[in-house]
């Protein structure tokens, strides 16, 4: 048995490159003869181009094209994509508006891309580009979420009459109306899920290199998803053909959702190296992620909770308007509808739901997947309303949700909003976060704390999420432009070890080390003498990239099935070595043996034998290296309780987390150590947005925090450890038995953070919590409570 | 990035000269907001004029009661200086919570004060200390030197050469920072020399540092934590921003007032 | 007008024509291929090019080439004594998961290590405080902050075998 398998906490295989420098992001790359892209944007949110002159930069130092969307037009360059159908209530398809590689006659966002210089050096190429005048006809601006469908506002485009791009409902109207009406106690609240900038901590970047002898073109891009881009390049934008394009995607620092999309930026390079006969390289700097990355969120939401006079939940009814910014980014348009109102019945017994969600159109740039996409929005309604609900009920918060879990026994359990949930054990995680969290003596350290003169808060978060994304069949019957399957290929070399090719990515989540371990465990070889491939098309099989926690679930699924079909093929060559018939042939720990003897090849030998096939079966092809590709039956449902209790001076506003638990149960466990980072990392994303992190643009559009001066990241002195533990009930229905882990934090920690705080000041306010908004809550509380 | 010319002198003299004969040269003093703001193409010097090889603007001393300073000491050698750490361990504190770590070993005392970001540190120092700002020109008293954001009394051509700190009774720094930028949303030093209270303000004024002589004069008759929360401080003249109301900026004026009180004792 | 800088980077004397506006990150990473210092923002926050300068670490992007002409500079490529091996505080972030997508990884090494120079056993809070100047989105800081610790106690007892 080997002891770097499934469930150890190995350290990682990738850390070393990283750990030395010699990790190979885009920018660390430089092609023979490269040039510089650097992009002219638009300052306003709205206006329209009356005209663009290139005269003066074309004349400047160093310049080799400047090209803007007359030259694409001229090109034959399409339009970028939205991969997504949706139908609106009525039946309609989603009004898809323009999302021009550069603008034609109309810019729609600060930072929108309008003409692009290359030229012989980076500094070059910007100093031509403040060069290029462009003549704007200046437009008032649509900002405001809540506002955008109000008559008179300014419309983004003119597809989508009211800026409304879709109206989308689920579930049932009536049967949720009938249980209001039937309700003991109404809960209700307002929400604001507040917009986010993803910051992954390396910027966008992408080189475009078209080679004149084969014809093909290449493409290094700081891509989650490269098969992806190369699918939508060429199939719908236009440049090239699949063939004859390849894209890599080489280490990558961080996505969280926005490097999934397809933007213009790497379009553009591609298209230009053709254009000047030399590779094109960009690289973003942060002031233009802020501007052009696909933002994260962006809701306003009411929502409704009907409930008996035991506390029972009866029906939860829901409206958003969910921003979406001047395009429809690649995945915008599910990530607010089936990633988000299919998990409104969290991890409880919710017999009626009903959500409406209104997705407009605005002068702001694309909103798109962010960590959790679709599912954090639903969590934090879900758990904040709970949470509100048992407060005006009088009952313990946790007790609360203890009599409304699903339980254990219900699984499968179908929710009235499509999914059926696959298993779980609620009771059992909240058991272990309470006992964690040592929630039974909170009164004490609440008393504590008064004595100091601050106020203390306690906020549970009892999440449930999909992953695992999807079900082809399922999500083309949704509307999906593609499936959602993975693939793997397992390459036995001569000499026994072993190289795996994946269409998942890695960009943080440590598969080359967790894919690994997967080998280990199923075929016995160490994990030192595995080597992970991915990012790269030339190299992998299709495949569907990594986001919304499914490289494990399906991607890892891919691999055990592609190694289900090394053994069978092992095991015929084993029979033949071993002179025995192939049924008496077992596989385990990396050997085959005859059942019953110490007759035995180990799978090293039998590669070998394979590859230097002198004594071999003759109806069998040599050679060791299997594929396959893996679409699973049903999401994955990772659940979890996080808990967060916070201590906040009423002086000046600020909230410090004293104690951040969280209890995940994300199924069989590969790699403790990394999933426990996972964990990490999204609980600080999570409580970023409770607490810090707030995109915001002023009424004429301007991005008011473009930079690090302003978007406040979360740094190490805002948080204390976390305490962090899982439960394990596997998932029933992948060969791995797990449910995925990337997004959890991120999707738990918001509610968690604000149920403490309101907890501790005694009121209800929006995120993010900066001690100016808590300040100003507890004054508003004041003169209120000075009256009572 | 625009092109400049880089000029390193190794003298005051030099410096002063190159400054006077070239057509737009602008003082590289550590560079920590220079930099950045060359990298936004929000200035564009034909020159710059780097200092850091000037040896006679380094280092720290004592003069009789007054501790000197070298525009050209570093925010880190400020803070970790045994003659600042016990002449005046307020200003050894203030200096450690500058920027980060990294901003500190670049950073000098004599660019942030030529600067005069109004939400930098070192100006409340200065105020509150009674500080004499040295040039290559004259003194000038801290009183007279910040003359509004990111606006001084220099004259162009005209370099910060020392800044001379007569050592207080007593004197604390209590600094509020911005989450995102992490500089000063309000800092107060509070400062008692030779019987005079000076309480200065950064970060929060809409014409930059500030001396807050409500809180003086409260400060005057009881030097308590209390007296100075007791104070209202009127926001009307308060910058407001997404992370700070005027209103917000007034309240944490005494907040951190009697922060800084309090550690003063 | 160009200016000559000449440095030493990792024990190795250099000396080249830049421009004067080159940052010293550009420097490292176009003229000399040392690409493991990064840019991870515009605004002198996120750390990922930390190096150091004569010992103390800088951010490399926010200083220009010619600034340092005549200095040491150490990055991370250079930072464990042979190739083969990792330094304590390489080898302590690999031990505890100190780094997930590695990008903001190398400043955030070099950093901590400067860190331990000033404070050889620092505590949580002084970890937390220290690093206001370097940004990861991806782990929290949890395992960063541990895989320091780690590291002082490593330092430490190098530093005590070796008297």
């Amino acid at each position: 048995m080997s002891d770097d398998g499934i469930g150890a906490s190995i350290t990682r295989k990738e850390d070393r490159r990283f750990l030395v420098g010699r990790g190979t992001y885009t920018d660390d790359i430089n092609r023979p003869h490269q040039t510089y892209a650097a992009f002219v944007r638009s300052p306003h949110a709205h206006a329209g181009i009356r005209g663009i002159d290139t005269s003066a930069a074309e004349n400047a130092p160093g310049v080799l094209a400047v090209l803007t969307g007359k030259e694409l037009a001229d090109d034959g360059i399409g339009d970028l994509i939205c991969g997504w159908l949706i139908h609106s209530r009525d039946g309609e398809p989603m009004k898809v508006g323009e999302y021009a590689v550069l603008a034609k006659d109309t810019v729609r966002f600060v930072g929108h891309h309008v003409a692009v210089v290359v030229a012989e050096t980076l500094a070059e190429a910007r100093d031509a580009a403040e060069l290029v005048e462009v003549d704007y006809d200046v437009r008032p601006a649509c900002v405001a979420t809540a506002t955008a469908t109000a008559d008179g506002q300014p419309q983004v485009h003119p597809e989508a009459p009211n800026n409304r791009a879709f109206d989308w409902e689920l579930g049932d109207k009536a049967a949720t109306d009938a249980a209001f009406e039937n309700a003991h106690h109404v809960t209700k609240i307002d929400i604001v899920n507040n917009r986010l900038i993803p910051n992954a901590m390396e910027p966008r970047a992408a080189i475009g290199e078209y080679d004149f002898g084969t014809e093909d073109y290449t493409l290094y891009t700081t891509s989650q998803n490269p098969h992806v881009a190369r699918l939508v390049l060429t199939a719908f934008v236009g440049i090239g053909a699949e063939h004859n394009m390849r894209v890599i995607a080489p280490d990558v620092g961080g996505g969280f959702g926005s490097k999934i999309n397809i933007y213009p930026e790497e379009t553009v390079c591609l298209w230009a190296s053709k254009r000047v006969s030399r590779p094109v390289k960009w690289t973003g700097d942060r002031s233009e992620s802020f501007m052009a990355d696909t933002h994260g969120r962006d809701h306003v939401t009411t929502a409704e909770l009907a409930l008996d006079a035991d506390g029972k939940m009866l029906g939860l009814r829901v409206h958003t308007y969910a921003n979406i910014g001047a395009h429809l980014a690649l995945f915008a348009s599910v990530t607010p509808t089936y990633l988000h109102g299919t998990l409104f019945s969290g991890q409880y017994v919710l017999p009626a739901i009903y959500v409406n969600l209104e997705a407009v159109y605005t002068h702001t740039a694309p909103v798109d997947a962010y960590r959790g996409a679709g599912r954090p929005e639903t969590s934090y309604i879900v758990e904040r309303i709970a949470e509100a609900a048992a407060r005006e009920l009088g009952m313990d918060p946790a007790e609360f949700r203890r009599r409304n879990f699903i339980q254990p026994d219900q699984f499968p359990y179908q929710t009235p909003v499509a999914l059926t949930y696959d298993s779980g054990d609620y009771p059992t995680i909240l058991d272990r976060a309470l006992a964690l969290s040592d929630y039974a003596s909170f009164p004490q350290r609440r008393a504590e704390s008064e004595a100091k003169g601050k106020l203390r808060g306690i906020g549970l978060s009892c999440y449930i999420e999909a992953c695992g994304i999807a079900p082809s069949a399922v999500i083309g019957s949704l509307g999906a432009g593609v499936g959602l399957w993975e693939s793997a290929k397992i390459r036995f070399n001569a000499t026994g070890n072993v190289l795996v090719y994946t269409g998942a990515h890695s960009h943080g989540q440590g598969h080359e080390t967790t894919f690994a371990q997967v080998i280990s465990s199923h075929l016995g070889i160490p994990v030192d003498h595995v080597e992970i491939v991915h990012g790269d098309t030339e190299k992998t099989p299709m495949g569907m990239g990594t986001y919304g926690s499914r490289s494990l679930a399906v991607g890892g699924s891919a691999i055990v099935k592609a190694a289900e079909k090394i053994v069978a093929k092992g095991t015929k060559i084993a029979a033949h070595l071993l002179e025995a018939s192939e049924a008496d042939i077992e596989f385990k720990d990396g050997a085959f043996t005859v059942a019953g003897t110490d007759r035995s090849k180990t799978i090293q030998e039998v590669a070998f034998a394979a590859y230097v096939p002198h004594n071999y079966p003759e109806d069998l092809e040599p050679g060791l290296e299997e594929s396959a590709f893996y679409d699973p039956g049903n999401f994955t449902y990772p659940a979890g309780t996080h808990i967060c209790e916070v201590e906040i001076d009423p002086e000046t506003g600020v909230v410090e987390i004293v104690n951040f638990t969280a209890v995940d149960d994300f199924g069989t466990v590969i790699n403790p150590m990394i999933v426990e980072g996972q964990v990490h990392g999204g609980i600080a994303q999570g409580v970023g947005q409770a607490m810090m992190e707030n995109c915001v643009y002023d009424d004429d559009g301007a991005l008011i925090t473009g930079s690090y001066m302003d978007y406040c990241m979360p740094r190490a002195q805002d948080f204390p450890g976390f305490k962090v533990a899982t439960t394990e009930t596997p998932c029933p229905h992948n060969p791995l038995g797990v449910k995925g882990c990337g997004e959890a934090g991120a999707i738990a920690a918001p509610p968690a953070v604000m149920n403490a705080i309101t907890d501790a000041i005694g009121t209800d306010m929006q995120m993010p919590a900066t001690p100016l908004r808590v300040w100003q809550a507890l004054q508003a509380k004041a003169p209120a409570m000075a009256a009572e | 990035m625009y092109a400049f010319d880089y000029h390193k002198p190794s003298s005051v003299q030099e410096a002063a000269s190159l400054l006077a004969s070239k057509e737009d040269a602008t003082v590289v003093a550590g560079g920590q907001t220079l930099i950045p703001t060359l990298k936004h193409r929000l200035a564009q010097p034909t020159d710059l004029v780097d200092l850091s090889g000037v040896a006679e603007l380094k280092g720290v001393k004592m003069d009789g009661d007054t501790l000197v300073i070298g525009a050209m000491t570093t925010h880190a050698d400020v803070a970790a200086d045994a003659t600042v750490r016990s002449a005046i361990p307020a200003l050894a504190d203030l200096a450690d919570g500058i920027g980060d770590a990294q901003v500190r070993n670049c950073g000098t005392i004599g660019g942030s004060v030529s600067n005069n970001d109004p939400a930098a540190d070192y100006p409340a120092a200065l105020l509150a200390l009674g500080a004499t700002v040295v040039t290559t020109n004259r003194s000038i008293s801290a009183d007279d030197f910040f003359t509004g954001m990111f606006d001084t009394a220099l004259e162009p051509g005209e370099i910060v050469t020392e800044i001379r700190f007569p050592k207080p009774a007593r004197a604390a720094y209590a600094k509020f920072p911005n989450p995102a930028s992490r500089y000063a949303i309000v800092g107060v030093m509070v400062a008692e020399s030779s019987g005079q209270i000076r309480v200065a303000v950064t970060g929060a004024g809409q014409d930059g540092v500030f001396r807050a002589t409500e809180i003086e004069q409260a400060l005057a008759g009881t030097f308590s934590a209390d007296a100075a929360k007791a104070v209202k401080v009127s926001p009307d003249t308060m910058s407001a921003d997404i992370h700070a109301s005027a209103d917000y900026r007034a309240h944490l004026v005494s907040v951190m007032a009697s922060r800084a009180v309090a550690a003063c004792s | 007008m160009a200016v000559s800088v000449s440095l030493t980077v990792n024990g190795r004397s250099v000396s080249r024509e830049v421009e004067p506006r080159s940052l010293l990150v550009e420097f490292l990473r176009e003229d000399l291929g040392l690409t493991g210092t990064h840019v991870g923002c515009d605004t002198s926050q996120c750390g990922a090019c930390v190096v150091h300068i004569d010992g103390k670490s800088v951010k490399a992007c926010t200083m220009l080439a010619a600034q340092a002409d005549g200095s040491s500079v150490l990055t991370i490529e250079g930072l464990a004594p042979n190739p083969e091996d990792l330094h304590p505080m390489q080898a302590a972030f690999r031990d505890n998961h100190g780094l997930q997508c590695g990008f903001c990884t190398p400043g955030m090494i070099m950093s901590a290590v400067d860190l331990l120079q000033h404070n050889a056993d620092p505590s949580e809070q002084e970890v937390r405080e220290w690093l206001e100047g370097n940004i990861c989105r991806c782990t929290g800081y949890h395992n960063i902050v541990k895989a320091v610790l780690d590291a002082a106690g490593r330092m430490r007892g190098q530093q005590q075998a070796a008297e």
